[in-house]
Order: structure tokens, then C-alpha cells, then sequence
């Protein structure tokens, strides 16, 4: 014993000797590592805002570092009204909430009744709609893009909430499936004993218990729908339809190209109106996007 | 017990509606997009059949092949970008910052929920030459060097669309990663570091093997994700310099809705559903291989 007690702290002991003189190199190391992430995530952003509250004097003749000569805040009241973005926020909303509400409900009652309830061929019903994650929405936009010409539902903005209700459907259903697999089924056993009915206890029993997973799977849900630029491209046809995606997109043809300060207005409008969502519900939103990553 | 569970009419109720919407507005369509594939025409002109002629067109393409070519370019560098600026990030979270981890990974997810067309057009800006000199540009011309037309050449779009994409990303695979390190076992670590492994050869010996599964997850994901990119591509070049960053998405588009031609776009919209269905079989394929074997 007197022998082995030497031998095995040795090693231990060179550990613990080694590490302080390495640690301020890779501390040092790491510390500007971290310094220059910092200023690659926040100078793009800090660079777009005070852009901004450029005048076009400002931004056209003064060095791109500089700060404004004074702050041209006209250039928001600028964007909103004559660049439309509160139109387009509006046309956003207006699309974006009803889709959100229609996919959480649809996907939990789906969820749930692939999940709790047994049937034949559920499994089956689960893959299929598991499929529909990896299939591009090119492949649909042309026959939805002539139904909605045929029914006339073109002018109107149906075509963004069926379809974002469509395509948010697999990944959602997906989703609420794995979280009531967690569910204990001793739970709804014990309902049944009580003499519940099946919908009732999707909705008193189930719908409460998933709470926080709706919240993050409409999270996730709710940054696909809003960003998106592709489906909403396709199916607006008019000004007065433009999500905020399409409306800032065109904005740098449209008055953007001479109007600089109104044109990262409507940008900054944009980007801080979602960050400061995902601030608010920060972890949510991390937990959210990744999980579904995973499982998609 | 079972006949409530069983319920057939419930189950039609709750599964009904979602399965309604999502047959009506994905798989038919999918079925009928296959079918216009083999037409001409569009939904204004009407349709006539042309049998394989859009295949046979497809195959001969130049544009269609550098779409295509362009749209695997595209999607192997951005993957192995994003995953492996990701993967470094996560090491970062799980090795240095430990605990403290929490603000920095925060902050460098921001970009993640950002819109893309938005970021699109700040990396304009950002990147321009006239009629302002954007800061990258700036940073150039303060280090002694010349500044770049970024958007004159494919070369230069296409690095400027692969930074902007790791970027905008990069903090999504941060967190996927960094929640695959959290899960080794400290006693693993620990037991490495006794036996004198540490820094890279710890990572490499024991953490990378250890983080396989979920890197590969990672890469599938990536990879489908790429494949479909669309808005960045839009907001940042919209395809130019003339076709030099057009992916197989903006093609179909493009030919669909400028050209009017729906059967031939449709084909493409096939090359590209197939494409993404390859990818996804194969990497899976693999994963699960080396999976067994370790």
C-alpha cells in the first residue's frame, strides 16, 4: 500500500501541475475567440441599425464606420406608411395566426389519435405524414397554384393559410405524436374507467397536459410560417396581399434603391420585431427549433 | 377500455381534419405535379400531353445541369460548413465556457430566427461596393487591399452566400451539437483525461466517436435543408450573375412563373423531390452502417 499510494497520485499530481500553465494561453485563446464571435453576431446587426437612422446624405458621403450626423428617425414613419411595411405586417399577421391556430389544433387531435388511441394502420398514417417533411414545396406549388386560379380564391389570402396549414401539418403531427408518447397511458385508462368519452379527454385530459409542447412546436411552427418566402411569393399577385417577406423583398426595387434609410428601417422593423420574441422566449425557442430538427 | 381507445368515429374526428388538409394540399398535389410532367402548357393556355419530351429535355438542359450541379455544390459545402462551424461552437459551449455558456449561446443564436430575406438583404449591403463601400469592403480598404465587386462574379457570389448561410446557422447546429456532448458522460471524459488523452486527441478518440449519431443527424438535416434553399438565394443574388447562382429550386420557379411553362418546371420540381429523397435514403443508409460497427 505504502508503494501504490505514490504511484497513483502521481499522475493526478502532473495533471493538476500542467494545467495553470496552459490555461491563460488557452484562456487568452478562447477569450478572443469569443470577443470576435461577439462581434461577428452583433456589428452586422448594430452596422443595420444605425444605418437606419441614416439620413441619405449620411449614408451616400460618410464613411460606412461612422455614426449618424443625427438621427433620422422620420426614416421608420418613412418605411411604415409610404414603403407599406404596416400594410404587409398586416397581411402577415393575417395569414400567420389563423395558419398557426388550424396546424397546433389539427396536429394535436392528430397526435393524439395516432399516438393514444389504437387502431389498425396508425403507424402506417404516421409515416405517411412523416414523409411529407422531406418533400420540397416545389412539388406542389403549381397544381395548388391552379386550383386557387380555378376557385378564384387568388385574390384573397386562402392560399397562404391553406397551404401553410398543409405543409406545417407533417412536421407538427410528427411532433405531437413523440410528446404523447411520454404520456403515461395508465392516465387515460383511469378516464376511461371514469367514463369519459375519447374527446373529452383529448380535451380536458391531453390538450392541458401538452401545453408546453404546443407552445414550442408553435414556436417553431410559428418562424417557418412567418419567414417564409416562397409559398407567399407565389400566391400574392397583388400589392395588397404582400407578406412582410415578399413586401421587403421588392422593397429594394421598388423606393429602396434611392432610399436607403427608409429601406433598413423596414429591414430593422423586420429583424428586431423577431428577435425580440426569441429574447423573450429564448430557451423555448432553442429547445423548440433544435428538437425538431432531430425528430424531422 | 379498448372499445374507447378503439373508437372509430373519435378517431375519425380528431384524425380527420388533419389528415383531410394535408391530403388535399401535399399528397394530391404531389401526384398531379408528377402528372404535369409529362404535359405542356400552363393552367391559362391548358394542358396537352408530351409523354417523355420534359425528360428528354431535362436531360439535355445545360441550365438544368448547372442548376442541379450547382444545387450539390451548394448543399456539400454549406453542410459540411454549417455542421463543422456548429461542431466547433458546441466544443466551445461544452469544454471552455461550461456553465457560462448559456449568454454566448443565446447570442450567436440570433441569426437562426431571423428572416432569411432580411438577412439576405443586410448581406447586400454589407458586402457592397457602390454606391456605398459596405463595411466588408471598408475592412478591405483599411487593411491596405482592393475592394471586391462580391456580386459581379459566380465565384465571389457564391462564397459570399455560403458565409452568409454559416452565419446565419451556424448557432442552430451550436445547440443540436452542443445537446449530443452534454449527454457523454463525465466519467468517460474524465477516465480519457486520466489515461493522458486530452485537447484535440480527447476529441478526437473520444468525443467525436461518442457524437457521431448526432452529427450525423445534423448532416441530414443540413443536407435537406440545402438542397431546398430557396429565400437566401433569392434575398442575396436572385440567381445572378445571370445563371451563376441559380439552385434547381429558383429554376423551377423561375421556368414555372416567368416562362409559364408548368410541365417542364414540374419536371424539374421531380429531379428535385428525388434528389432530396436520395440524399436522405443514402446518408441514412450510411449512418446506420457505422453505427453498427462502432
Amino acid at each position: 500500500m505504502s508503494v501504490d499510494t505514490p504511484l497513483r497520485t502521481a499522475p493526478a499530481h502532473a495533471v493538476r501541475k500542467a494545467a495553470p500553465r496552459r490555461r491563460p494561453l488557452r484562456g487568452l485563446w478562447a477569450r478572443i475567440l469569443i470577443g470576435l464571435l461577439v462581434v461577428v453576431e452583433v456589428y452586422p446587426l448594430l452596422w443595420m441599425f444605425l444605418t437606419s437612422v441614416k439620413s441619405n446624405n449620411d449614408y451616400l458621403n460618410h464613411s460606412t464606420w461612422s455614426l449618424p450626423t443625427h438621427w433620422e428617425w422620420g426614416n421608420y414613419t418613412e418605411a411604415w406608411t409610404t414603403g407599406h411595411i404596416g400594410l404587409y405586417l398586416r397581411n402577415s399577421l393575417l395569414a400567420v395566426v389563423p395558419s398557426l391556430a388550424l396546424v397546433l389544433l389539427m396536429g394535436a387531435a392528430a397526435g393524439f389519435a395516432l399516438q393514444i388511441m389504437v387502431w389498425k394502420g396508425r403507424s402506417l398514417t404516421l409515416l405517411v405524414f412523416l414523409a411529407g417533411v422531406m418533400v420540397p414545396s416545389q412539388m406542389i406549388l403549381l397544381p395548388l397554384f391552379t386550383v386557387y386560379f380555378r376557385t378564384g380564391l387568388s385574390g384573397t389570402l386562402w392560399p397562404l393559410i391553406l397551404t401553410y396549414t398543409g405543409t406545417g401539418l407533417p412536421l407538427t403531427v410528427f411532433m405531437m405524436a413523440t410528446y404523447y408518447k411520454s404520456m403515461p397511458r395508465e392516465l387515460f385508462e383511469a378516464a376511461t374507467i371514469d367514463g369519459a368519452g375519447i374527446l373529452r379527454m383529448f380535451w380536458t385530459i391531453s390538450l392541458p397536459m401538452v401545453r408546453n409542447a404546443i407552445l414550442t412546436v408553435g414556436l417553431v411552427q410559428f418562424f417557418f410560417i412567418w419567414n417564409d418566402l416562397l409559398v407567399a411569393l407565389t400566391f400574392t399577385n397583388s400589392q395588397d396581399l404582400r407578406t412582410v417577406q415578399v413586401g421587403l423583398l421588392n422593397f429594394t426595387g421598388d423606393f429602396g434603391a434611392t432610399q436607403y434609410g427608409p429601406l433598413f428601417a423596414a429591414i430593422c422593423l423586420n429583424v428586431f420585431g423577431t428577435l425580440a420574441i426569441y429574447l423573450f422566449l429564448n430557451q423555448k425557442v432553442m429547445k423548440g427549433l433544435t428538437g425538431g430538427a432531430v425528430k424531422g | 377500455m379498448h372499445r374507447v381507445l378503439g373508437d372509430r368515429r373519435a378517431v375519425a374526428i380528431l384524425l380527420g381534419p388533419a389528415l383531410l388538409v394535408y391530403t388535399l394540399v401535399m399528397l394530391v398535389p404531389i401526384g398531379w405535379s408528377l402528372g404535369y410532367s409529362f404535359t405542356k402548357g400552363n393552367s391559362i393556355t391548358g394542358f396537352s400531353w408530351a409523354g417523355l419530351a420534359n425528360f428528354q429535355r431535362l436531360a439535355d438542359d445545360p441550365a438544368v445541369h448547372d442548376a442541379l450541379w450547382f444545387t450539390v455544390k451548394y448543399a456539400a459545402v454549406v453542410t459540411v460548413g454549417q455542421v463543422a462551424a456548429g461542431y466547433a461552437l458546441a466544443l466551445l459551449y461544452t469544454f471552455y465556457l461550461k456553465k457560462a455558456s448559456a449568454l454566448v449561446r443565446t447570442l450567436v443564436f440570433f441569426p437562426v430566427v431571423l428572416p432569411t430575406v432580411a438577412v439576405g438583404l443586410l448581406f447586400q449591403k454589407l458586402f457592397q461596393v457602390a454606391p456605398q463601400t459596405g463595411p466588408v469592403n471598408s475592412l478591405l480598404e483599411l487593411v491596405g487591399l482592393h475592394s471586391v465587386d462580391w456580386f459581379g462574379s459566380a465565384g465571389s457570389s457564391f462564397w459570399v452566400l455560403i458565409l452568409m448561410d454559416v452565419w446565419r446557422s451556424m448557432g442552430f447546429y451550436a445547440v443540436l451539437l452542443f445537446a449530443g456532448l452534454v449527454d457523454i458522460p463525465d466519467e468517460v471524459l474524465e477516465s480519457a483525461r486520466l489515461d493522458g488523452a486530452s485537447g484535440l486527441r480527447l476529441i478526437r478518440h473520444i468525443v467525436l466517436p461518442l457524437s457521431f449519431p448526432v452529427l450525423m443527424s445534423s448532416a441530414i438535416f443540413s443536407i435537406n435543408g440545402t438542397l431546398k434553399v430557396f429565400d437566401s438565394i433569392v434575398a442575396l443574388t436572385n440567381g445572378g450573375p445571370g445563371n451563376g447562382t441559380t439552385p434547381l429550386t429558383l429554376s423551377m420557379f423561375q421556368t414555372s412563373f416567368t416562362y409559364g411553362e408548368y410541365g417542364y418546371g414540374s419536371t424539374i420540381a421531380v429531379l428535385l423531390t428525388v434528389l432530396c429523397l436520395l440524399v436522405t435514403l443514402v446518408v441514412f443508409r450510411v449512418s446506420r452502417r457505422d453505427l453498427t460497427k462502432g
